[in-house]
């Protein structure tokens, strides 16, 4: 158990000790990790490194085998309740966005109903007031006008645009972004990294794992390098990404250069 | 050459009148207990139970895999013995019409909730619906697209299936246009109107069920 001292004021997601498991297999090997509010927290390594396990325990998209888990100071349940101390997933998927790398858009509905429907089915949010937010937040991705349209006839690009404004419908205090952009053709990459780093400026907390080299160097104030389950090295983008320390984080990187 | 002569098969035209009216009110009501069943034994073997999971299994293959009209004669004849009770032919016919296609609709359900993506789930949860607010929002409105041509097509099998009430006397189309052969003794005219009959009721329907199923695809 962490000592709640030990969990720092301003945290907003704490774990210690993490693993995940999958049958035989472990994916995670004890992750110690805390994110304070406006943190932008890069993940890189190479794949099958448990990057994007790692994220999905963070919203309990997977349930951690293993170690502590607190969300602004709260132990999270592996259940959709909380009691009054514990913080169910629920309420933490409510305070924690996710957009992924398949956008994942709901097709059935239109651009603004994919924005409105977290807060209303969940917030119980009135249809104007959805709107209004959602309005709000589809000009910031600069996607206002599509509003009426459905995500099977738009880009790439702008379906990532409208998954990010989904998320941020909800408000969170975090964001995590699993390989936003791994699905995009390269020509739309730009238009989604614009986004974000617009956020990243507002001071959004974020997660991003990536491929993103530059970017990450870019946006990022840690990064943090993952190899079979376990974060290999730790630090500023610029000790990361520039002077990396290991062999094997020179190798990897090395393949993204020239 | 036959000397096709409609004349006193038409002079009965009001009993196939009443037939048909129950051969509507039987598929109507036996696709709607149908579907409350189906979706039931869908559930079920969704559910996280391994009990109710066999329970559904067994109930949709024993209706699966045995002939329709062995289940009415059975539910008409043998099930009155074996509990003791009188069952009419209407409740009987109904019962086991709904039960039939009730073990269909279960697949059908299931296997339009099973093909709507594994991220679209995801998607819901993370943003903290629960799980009765994902299938509700976000699931059943893509499954019920996905399954919308099998269960259309299992229906109109449904309005036909009704005919085989026929060996228990229920007054359905079939049997009343047996009813006016033996009156009239026209097999050929009393039979190829009946065939007019169930055409006609079906085809608009297709059409119609064509209609709208284009219209909900038109955003893919």
């Amino acid at each position: 158990m962490t000592k709640p001292e030990a969990i720092a004021e301003n945290s907003v997601i704490s774990i210690s000790g993490l693993t995940k498991t999958f049958g035989a297999l472990t994916v995670l090997h004890g992750i110690d990790l805390t994110l304070t509010r406006g943190d932008v927290l890069g993940v890189i390594g190479p794949s099958g490194s448990g990057k994007s396990t790692l994220i999905r325990c963070l919203n309990m998209m997977e349930a951690p085998s293993g170690g502590t888990f607190h969300f602004r100071g709260k132990e999270v349940l592996p259940r959709f309740k909380g009691d009054g101390k514990k913080i169910g997933m629920g309420d933490l998927r409510r305070h924690v966005g996710m957009v992924f790398q398949h956008f994942n858009l709901f097709p059935h509905l239109s651009v603004l109903d994919n924005v409105t429907k977290g807060p209303r089915v969940v917030l119980d949010k009135s249809r104007a007031e959805a709107e209004a937010h959602a309005m709000d937040l589809l000009s910031q991705v600069g996607l206002a006008e599509k509003a009426n349209f459905f995500p099977s006839q738009l880009s790439g690009g702008q379906k990532q645009r409208v998954a990010i404004a989904r998320a941020l419908a909800m408000d969170p205090d975090v964001l995590l972004l699993d390989e936003i952009t791994s699905a995009l053709d390269p020509e739309l990459v730009g238009e989604v990294l614009t986004v974000v780093r617009r956020l990243a400026n507002a001071g959004m907390t974020m997660i991003l794992v990536t491929h993103e080299m530059g970017f990450a160097a870019d946006v990022a104030n840690r990064v943090i390098f993952m190899e079979a389950g376990r974060i290999a090295e730790e630090g500023s983008p610029e000790e990361i990404l520039r002077n990396p320390k290991s062999e094997r984080l020179k190798a990897f990187l090395s393949r993204f250069h020239g | 050459m036959y000397h096709w002569d409609f004349y006193a098969v038409l002079q009965s035209f009001d009993l196939f009148l009443w037939g048909m009216w129950a051969t509507f009110l039987y598929t109507v009501g036996s696709i709607a207990f149908g579907i409350v069943i189906g979706l039931a034994s869908c559930f079920a073997r969704l559910s996280n139970y391994r009990l109710l999971r066999l329970v559904a299994r067994v109930y949709q293959e024993l209706f699966r895999c045995t002939p329709l009209l062995v289940q009415i004669l059975w539910a008409y004849y043998a099930l009155p013995m074996l509990l003791g009770i009188n069952i009419s032919n209407t409740t009987a016919g109904l019962m086991t019409l709904s039960l039939y296609v009730g073990s269909f609709y279960a697949e059908i359900f299931r296997g339009g909730i099973l093909a709507v993506d594994r991220g679209q789930t995801e998607a819901a949860l993370a943003v903290g619906m629960s799980g009765r607010q994902t299938m509700r929002h976000i699931i059943m409105p893509q499954a019920i697209k996905n399954m919308l041509p099998a269960f259309i097509n299992q229906s109109v099998i449904q309005l036909k299936n009704t005919s085989l009430l026929y060996a228990i006397s229920v007054a359905e189309l079939t049997y009343m246009t047996s009813e006016v052969n033996a009156q009239t003794y026209r097999p050929l005219e009393s039979y190829t109107l009946a065939g007019i009959l169930y055409f006609a009721m079906l085809f608009p329907l297709t059409q119609i069920a064509d209609h709208y199923e284009r219209r909900m695809r038109r955003h893919d």
